[in-house]
């Protein structure tokens, strides 16, 4: 394995921003599947360069969004993007995103979770577009805002929803709470509460991947990482270390940036010199695209290329992917900053109307099959609240386990096992 | 005053920021030429000092030395355990700042580029964030990282990822990511180098559970400690002392074994006394025994623990002694509010506060941010004439005021 940079010639990296060829509505982002079909041994660059005829805009932020996605989207879908299976299966975890986070709401307001609890309705094209397309071996990190990551991610409603129950069943039996999900099993590898955190632990899995392919030998070892975050992140240092060490090291990753415009009450264009994100990717040489977070078979299509590129081998790529949340941003947010009309724009283009309409004007579902879709998703919430409910809390002697993966603290003896096993060890008392 | 002597060598040099790499092949000049200097002017106290190191009450508080015990750095005790442990098992690698290609800035890493390959010793930017995260995230994922800091100062940099990333994983997942990641580097005052980069974290990691935070003072401890600290399916907090990196220690064939591995959360017991307990880590240890050694020759005889281990605190051989001694002086370089001593001040009071004979004395560096001049600097950091006085306060000896500020 080599960690050394990618040696490319300098003329490849001065081609500047095409600024004058704008993305018009009626032809946004489609990330027709040519973008990364250049030259296989030549490195990004060749994409990068698509990449900036493809995505080069100057028009002001917010008339960068495309009014009717779904309208453009059947417009210049001629072969189907998706099979009636692949489209069921996506619009199941939609909507069991958005119905657990409205049941997460309820809940807290009747006093079952507690504490921040921030939801994702609106951005489930995100998750579902990008997870539904990963393995099971594969990893995520995501932020606060986790839940549905989880639950995409294969991570069951009842744990999901214990754990914010604060109950012994939860998938972190009570330990985490809303903002720390994790699943090893599922390979979540974290909820981060703070800003940026979770990109360098997100980039150093990416890192695991390769080093366990290229020092470990183990040739199977193809896994992807995707870290979660969102627009205010990517004014935090640990984002461009971990671009450009991602880049430099070639290293498995996808960055997913779920654009939702506001952090907290700080508008995005308020906050932001350059609010188009993706284009920091090629600052950092690596392709930077941007996509309608509004569409789930939109970034299903940028989420193949890019995570199949960092599963060959080729390296990260960063995707700001425009989307909204639907709600403030945790259930104690009054939500007074966002402008009504910019909600209720946003609310027009809900991602779950506009997959469901896809699915209706193709043909490749009924109103029937969704419908029991629907209903299958309200009885596993239900089966999770009341699962949740009749949990036991965890108990007292839990309180001090898990501080340490070795059981008391004091290490691995010679003969590699714990220390606090070898009956010799009986003196002195580690206080964890 | 030799060790007022070697200060005042060391601060001919005046170090910029960030170019502690160029500062430690200069201080390994000066130490070689303070060790060739002492042996002339001051070879009473050098030999005194080898003396200190090979009485038998010292080793054989754990192991005997044979006659013929190999002398070993600190600096090559943590490279071998290095060596070894990578050698040993292939998910261990090396990450930071200079660590290949210069082979360290302190030249820890001396000679591991060459055997293992840029794969796993890796240079990084200058990102402690980012790089220390992708450590953290890698021993999420099955890794065994070795993070150095060039410098603990620059651990604040990534402070969020020891505490938030690391310490507090296998807690909020119950179990499910265990972090096995040792963050290392020089930590403390050095010399001259000024408020910023003389700041001793042994009680800010020392506080935080889900952190194991070892403190090594001799070569043995260095090589034993390290390798239990990679050995470790937990993250390990391993602060090493500038000062000490040049210093030589006997050292057995035992602990060149490379099986030698030391247990986290014992302190040692490195010369036995009856009247005075002093505790210290790093390089205080090196002063309490100094002091110990004055101390004797009034008719005081002080019995110094090397704590070795922060977190877990070893707090059942502290009161051991002090319910044997009846006295206690806690010595670190560190700040006094909060500190490690304060922790071990508790400690006895709780568990045997009628074993006391006297107020417990605590030394500690002084609460204000390191001075650059070499007078104030000086004054800031525990000597061992005052370690000396404390112990004599502690025995109800009367003792003239302490010339502090």
């Amino acid at each position: 394995m080599s960690f050394t940079a990618t040696k490319f010639s300098h003329s490849l990296l001065a081609v500047p921003v095409n600024s004058s060829s704008p993305r018009s509505n009626d032809k946004p982002l489609s990330f027709s599947s040519d973008l990364f079909k250049h030259n296989p041994s030549s490195s990004f660059l060749g994409s990068t360069q698509k990449l900036l005829r493809f995505n080069a805009i100057n028009k002001p932020f917010l008339h960068r969004r495309s009014s009717s996605p779904s309208a453009v989207l059947l417009q210049q879908t001629s072969n189907l993007l998706i099979t009636k299976e692949e489209g069921l299966v996506l619009y199941e975890d939609m909507v069991l995103g958005r119905s657990f986070e409205d049941k997460c709401a309820e809940m807290y307001y009747r006093g079952k979770m507690f504490g921040f609890v921030h939801l994702y309705n609106g951005q489930e094209a995100v998750s579902t577009g990008f997870i539904k397309y990963l393995r099971q071996e594969d990893c995520i990190v995501s932020t606060y805002r986790d839940h549905v990551h989880a639950l995409s991610k294969g991570v069951p409603s009842r744990a999901v929803m214990s754990e914010l129950f604060g109950k012994a069943t939860g998938c972190c039996r009570g330990q985490g709470g809303s903002m720390h999900m994790f699943s090893k099993e599922h390979n979540v590898l974290g909820g981060f509460a703070f800003i940026g955190e979770g990109i360098p632990v997100a980039t150093g899995a990416a890192f695991s991947m390769k080093y366990k392919r290229e020092v470990l030998n183990q040739a199977d070892s193809d896994n992807v990482t995707l870290a979660f975050f969102g627009d205010g992140t990517c004014n935090n240092g640990q984002f461009f270390e971990c671009l450009n060490m991602a880049a430099l090291w070639k290293l498995p990753i996808v960055f997913v940036v779920e654009n939702n415009l506001w952090a907290i009450g700080m508008s995005h264009i308020r906050a932001t010199s350059d609010p188009q994100i993706w284009k920091k990717g090629p600052a950092f040489g690596m392709p930077g695209v941007h996509v309608d977070g509004m569409d789930v078979l939109k970034v299903r299509e940028v989420a193949k290329e890019a995570i199949d590129r960092a599963r060959r081998g080729e390296g990260p790529t960063l995707v700001e992917c425009e989307t909204y949340r639907f709600r403030g941003h945790s259930l104690a947010d009054p939500d007074e900053l966002r402008n009504p009309a910019e909600k209720e724009h946003y609310a027009g283009r809900d991602p779950i109307t506009a997959l469901k309409k896809y699915l209706f004007e193709n043909k490749l579902a009924t109103e029937q099959e969704l419908k029991t879709i629907d209903k299958k998703i309200d009885e596993i919430l239900e089966d999770a609240v009341e699962f949740a409910e009749k949990s036991p809390q965890p108990p007292r002697s839990q309180l001090l386990e898990n501080v340490f993966a070795d059981p008391k603290g004091f290490g691995i003896g010679p003969d590699g096992r714990y220390r606090c096993e070898d009956p010799k060890f009986t003196e002195g008392t580690a206080h964890v | 005053m030799y060790v007022c002597v070697l200060f005042e060598i060391l601060l001919v040099c005046s170090t910029e920021y960030r170019s502690l790499f160029l500062f430690q092949s200069i201080l390994h000049s000066f130490l070689n030429l303070r060790r060739r200097r002492s042996s002339k002017m001051l070879g009473v106290i050098i030999r005194n000092n080898k003396t200190i190191l090979l009485r038998p009450s010292f080793s054989s508080a754990f192991r005997q030395f044979s006659s013929s015990a190999k002398q070993m750095t600190v600096r090559d005790a943590l490279n071998s355990a290095l060596d070894e442990e990578m050698s040993a098992d292939p998910k261990v690698f090396l990450m930071g700042e200079e660590v290949g290609e210069y082979q360290g800035a302190y030249k820890i890493s001396k000679g591991l580029l060459e055997k293992y390959g840029p794969d796993r010793v890796l240079d990084t930017p200058i990102t402690e964030a980012g790089f220390t995260g992708i450590g953290v995230g890698a021993a999420y994922y099955g890794l065994k990282p070795v993070v150095e800091f060039m410098t603990f100062n620059f651990s604040m940099q990534a402070i969020d990822h020891i505490i938030n990333s690391a310490a507090k994983s296998n807690y909020m997942s119950a179990g499910q990511i265990s972090v096995p990641i040792v963050f290392r580097g020089p930590n403390g005052a050095a010399a001259g180098v000024g408020a910023q980069h003389s700041h001793c974290y042994a009680s800010w990691y020392g506080s935080c559970p889900g952190l194991k935070v070892l403190a090594p003072y001799s070569s043995e401890d260095a090589r034993g400690l390290l390798k239990a600290a990679i050995r470790d399916p937990d993250p390990v907090v391993f602060l090493e002392n500038e000062l000490l990196y040049g210093e030589s220690f006997p050292v057995s064939a035992e602990v060149l074994d490379s099986s030698f591995c030391l247990p986290i959360g014992k302190a040692k017991i490195e010369r036995e006394g009856k009247d005075v307990t002093i505790t210290a880590f790093s390089k205080m240890v090196g002063f309490a025994l100094k002091a110990a050694e004055i101390l004797a020759k009034e008719g005081i005889s002080a019995e110094v623990i090397n704590l070795r281990s922060i977190r877990p605190l070893d707090r059942s051989t502290i009161n051991a002694s002090v319910r044997k001694t009846n006295r206690l002086v806690t010595v670190e370089e560190g700040f006094p509010q909060h500190g490690v001593g304060a922790e071990i001040c508790t400690s006895v009071i709780e568990e045997s506060f009628g074993y006391l004979d006297a107020p417990v004395e605590r030394i500690a560096g002084a609460d204000v941010p390191m001075p650059y001049a070499a007078n104030l600097e000086r004054l800031a950091v525990p000597q061992v004439e005052d370690i000396v006085r404390a112990a004599k306060r502690a025995c109800h000896r009367s003792v003239p005021m302490a010339a502090a500020a």
